[in-house]
């Protein structure tokens, strides 16, 4: 009833043997069960990522890329956030503003070699592999695989979510962007508004700590009072000096003794599931 | 710069940032801040991104129809309604504003 699994002794343990038989058995299973579990989180996570990207492949083009030019962000940018902030910052400024533009890109994309550091060792062996790997670390895959309980359950949703996301995501903007190109007037459908309450959707669940929230709030008022006085994409780059100088210092942070340093789950190089690419 | 070289080069900056990650030996991790200045960067950059869009005019501040828009995301955020939801309705009610002034 079971597969034989030759005994690591190749001894004559008889009743022993087939304990141990049952037992690899019976890991089997049990190790198969959690890669459905990882496999159905990736697919879940992958299909609601999907939908998002509809709406940047529509903004994308309203700011002022082609459609070709949004494809090619997605296919290897591929981090929703860094190519919110390109194109947000790309329509307020225009290519003069390109050099901020690329800035803040890299610095919204610089949570992502973070993840990589921590799922580097569930990835699997292998340089191409790696290679691939990284290109899919983002918020999604990365949540999904420290979500799970096992190494193998881990390796898999890390997979199974990176790889769903970036099809999809690929598809969904390009037809975004289709959609995009036959608006015309972007204002009047309130294609700016949209790109706003899509940085709402991807801060929103940042904000679950206190120190959080005293950056996000100071990064607002930082951006807005020096928009008026800096070039466009400026303002955006001198709030990200609020969070260094608040994250270097630890203001407003956890209260001393209380779980400083890093423990699992509460990791601040942790993303929050259904938080955008 | 062209638009063609902004994207590409902003897009290999990202790429690069993600190979880094694998190269970074794991020590870094148990220093905590790195990874806290990551997470409030990302928090800063979104945050300045949302009073940019929605107050932002080229060189100047408006208040206009995207600021009840952002305020009822804000809200819809707050009851868990879904992203793409979130998204629609911003944009209808910023639509609904402009063609009703």
């Amino acid at each position: 009833m079971t597969a034989q699994v030759p005994a690591p002794d190749g001894g004559d343990g008889g009743d022993a043997e087939d304990t141990a038989a049952q037992d690899a058995a019976a890991q089997e299973a049990a190790a198969r069960a959690l890669d459905r579990v990882a496999t159905r989180e990736g697919i879940a996570v992958g299909v609601a990522t999907a939908a998002y990207g509809l709406s940047f492949g529509a903004l994308s083009v309203a700011s002022g890329l082609t459609l070709w030019q949004t494809a090619f962000l997605s296919l290897v940018m591929f981090s929703g956030g860094s190519q919110f902030a390109l194109i947000g910052v790309l329509a307020a400024g225009g290519v003069a503003s390109g050099p901020s533009a690329i800035a803040g890109a890299a610095l919204l994309g610089t949570r992502n070699g973070l993840y990589g550091i921590r799922t580097a060792p569930i990835v699997g062996r292998g340089w191409l592999r790696r290679i691939a790997a990284a290109w899919i670390t983002i918020d999604e895959s990365t949540a999904v695989a420290l979500a799970q309980p096992t190494p193998r359950s881990s390796r898999r949703g890390f997979w199974v979510t990176g790889l769903i996301v970036f099809a999809g995501w690929n598809l969904t903007t390009f037809v975004g962007g289709l959609i995009g190109n036959t608006l015309g007037d972007t204002r009047a459908y309130g294609l700016d508004a949209a790109a706003a309450a899509a940085f709402v959707g991807l801060l929103w669940p940042r904000l679950k700590r206190r120190q959080a929230l005293v950056v996000a709030v100071a990064a607002f008022v930082v951006a807005t009072a020096l928009t008026p006085v800096l070039a466009p994409g400026l303002p955006v780059l001198a709030a990200a000096l609020v969070a260094v100088v608040v994250g270097w210092f630890d203001w407003a942070g956890p209260r001393a003794g209380a779980q400083r340093g890093t423990q699992p789950g509460t990791l601040p190089g942790t993303p929050t599931r259904g938080s955008g690419t | 710069m062209t638009l063609w070289q902004i994207v590409i080069v902003a897009s290999i900056a990202c790429v690069v940032l993600k190979l880094a990650g694998y190269l970074v030996p794991a020590a870094v991790l148990t220093k905590p801040a790195p990874a806290r200045i990551s997470e409030l960067v990302t928090v800063a950059l979104l945050a300045a991104l949302i009073a940019v869009q929605t107050l932002g005019s080229g060189h100047g501040i408006t208040l206009d129809a995207r600021v009840p828009a952002v305020l009822v995301a804000v809200v819809l955020f707050a009851l868990r309604a879904p992203f793409i939801v979130v998204v629609i309705a911003a944009a209808l009610v910023a639509a609904g504003l402009r063609a009703l002034t």
